[in-house]
């Protein structure tokens, strides 16, 4: 599964600090994704994954450090930035994103009325070659409400691809998926990768998933980078919480007695 | 006591701070439409969700608002013999005063809410981020529209309250109560002015403005509220806070606009 990759970052992440209000949640990352890389970012809940994958959006400001997509520095003081890598990258959100209001094909081609000039037959064109890569032909007419789970993450995928973008993100692809479509999803991603060498970033727990498709996989703990490396790496860790989330066991939590009395003892403020 | 003051200055910056979001939605909503390409179609769909599907509630509202006017005035009136002065009575008090509120009222109730509710959901379910990921200014394509559609729309909607609520008084006071049609309207074409109708219009104006402000901004910053926005539950308590404030500030403008031009 591994591959060698080309040696060139799309994604640089150095030192990321990202909170809200007084609580730290991502306490300084540092990563680097190659182009044409299927990076994987794991981890439990309360990890940060879905933090650091918000700031990558561009979605969370950042308390410090700094975030290069493409080569550009990419957070909020840079709008004009902001604006050109947003304009080749693609996201697929964990619940899809559709707009309800628009027919699945309308919501495939909005990035492309927004963006390009094309007349409606190449859109159209267009559109149902991305419905055809994702196995949603002839689902253009429908409305989002008529699809189910598998069909709703489908369509948010050929709608993240259609302008063929350079990164593509993808949030908790199995979340809410039975086994058979989430490996469906799996592949459809591999699938994706192969047409169009296109980087793509997966924030998931899902570890089966995580182990199919990832060339390298980043390991989030408590905000901090656990591990970066391949699923061999991965698997041979001596790291005793990538062992306990690759074996499913429980988190040994330390307990403070002292500070588990103060906790239950203290007054609401 | 040092906590009750803590309490209120902190409950006094969370104000000011929705204020300052609002005021920054209602600008780059303005200024990201007033430059090209201008989307004029999305504008047109607003008016007609704003306007057009609201026409109904206006004209039963309208209708039945004059009648009760005509109705109200004709009682008062009969006791000062003053009954000619019925036309005049209702038309003013409509165009005036009852015709912006009572049409602002109608459309915070049918299109705010509606509003507020469709951006909130949007923001919960990530739409709103998936829009701005795709480099689609969010002020542009979902808030602006609706605010320019408001602005048109509520006038049209006012007027068409206005003719609605005259014949309501008409068929009161001329059918049910056999005051002579000449009567009703004569006084009505001798006491209302240009001024009259002007104040009504500017009155429609800005309460167009103020609901469509006021329920996209409750909306789009659904997730900032202090109180934790989350699910329906959220959804639900800031349509209905979108509602009572787009309602109080419609009444208070409209007393401060009444204030400043009489």
């Amino acid at each position: 599964m591994t591959q060698a990759t080309s040696g060139n970052a799309v994604i640089e992440v150095e030192n990321l600090v990202v909170g809200y209000g007084d609580r730290t949640v991502l306490n300084g990352i540092t990563l680097s994704v190659d182009s044409g890389e299927i990076r994987v970012i794991m981890g439990g809940s309360g990890s940060g994954k879905t933090t650091l994958l918000r700031s990558l959006l561009g979605l969370k400001e950042i308390a410090s450090g700094s975030i290069h997509l493409l080569g550009k520095k990419f957070h909020y003081g840079y709008p004009k930035h902001m604006s050109e890598v947003r304009r080749q990258m693609g996201v697929a959100f964990q619940g899809g994103a559709l707009f309800g209001s628009m027919t699945v094909g309308e919501n495939i081609r909005l990035p492309l009325r927004e963006h390009t000039r094309l007349d409606e037959n190449t859109m159209r064109i267009m559109t149902r070659i991305k419905l055809e890569l994702v196995n949603l032909a002839g689902f253009e007419d429908l409305m989002p409400s008529e699809l189910s789970g598998g069909m709703v993450k489908r369509a948010a995928l050929a709608r993240s691809i259609i302008l063929d973008p350079k990164l593509l993100f993808f949030d908790e692809p199995s979340a809410g998926l039975d086994p058979v479509t989430s490996a469906e999803l799996d592949e459809l991603i591999l699938r994706v990768r192969g047409a169009t060498r296109t980087t793509i970033v997966v924030v998931t727990h899902e570890l089966d998933s995580a182990l199919k498709i990832a060339d390298r996989i980043t390991v989030l703990g408590k905000g901090e980078v656990l591990m970066t490396g391949t699923v061999e790496e991965i698997r041979n860790s001596d790291d005793s919480r990538i062992q306990d989330m690759l074996h499913r066991r429980p988190r040994e939590e330390d307990q403070d007695p002292e500070d588990y009395l103060r906790r239950l003892t203290a007054k609401r403020h | 006591m040092i906590k009750y003051v803590e309490r209120f200055g902190d409950y006094v910056l969370y104000v000011l701070e929705q204020i300052g979001w609002m005021a920054t939605l209602l600008f780059k909503s303005l200024y990201a439409f007033a430059k090209p390409p201008y989307d004029l179609f999305a504008v047109v769909r607003q008016i007609h969700f704003i306007g057009a599907r609201s026409l109904y509630v206006i004209l039963v509202a309208g209708g039945f608002t004059g009648m009760v006017l005509a109705l109200q005035f004709y009682n008062t009136l009969e006791r000062f013999g003053s009954i000619d002065l019925l036309g005049s009575a209702t038309a003013l008090a409509l165009v005036r005063e009852l015709g912006p509120v009572m049409a602002a009222l109608m459309v915070i109730g049918r299109a705010g809410s509606a509003m507020c509710a469709e951006i909130g959901i949007m923001r919960i379910s990530e739409q709103i981020d998936a829009l701005e990921c795709m480099a689609i200014d969010p002020y542009r394509y979902l808030i602006a529209p609706k605010i320019i559609a408001g602005i048109i729309s509520v006038p049209l909607l006012t007027s068409v309250f206005n003719v609605i609520g005259i014949l309501g008084g008409y068929l009161v006071g001329v059918l049910i109560f056999g005051l002579s049609e000449g009567a009703y309207f004569d006084s009505m074409y001798a006491g209302v002015e240009w001024n009259d109708v002007e104040m009504g219009l500017y009155k429609s104006l800005v309460f167009g403005l103020i609901l469509t402000w006021i329920a996209t901004a409750k909306g789009y910053f659904l997730h900032l509220d202090r109180r934790g926005a989350y699910g329906a539950e959220g959804v639900s308590r800031t349509t209905t806070d979108a509602v009572v404030l787009s309602s109080i500030t419609v009444l208070f403008g409209d007393y401060l606009i009444g204030a400043l031009m009489l």
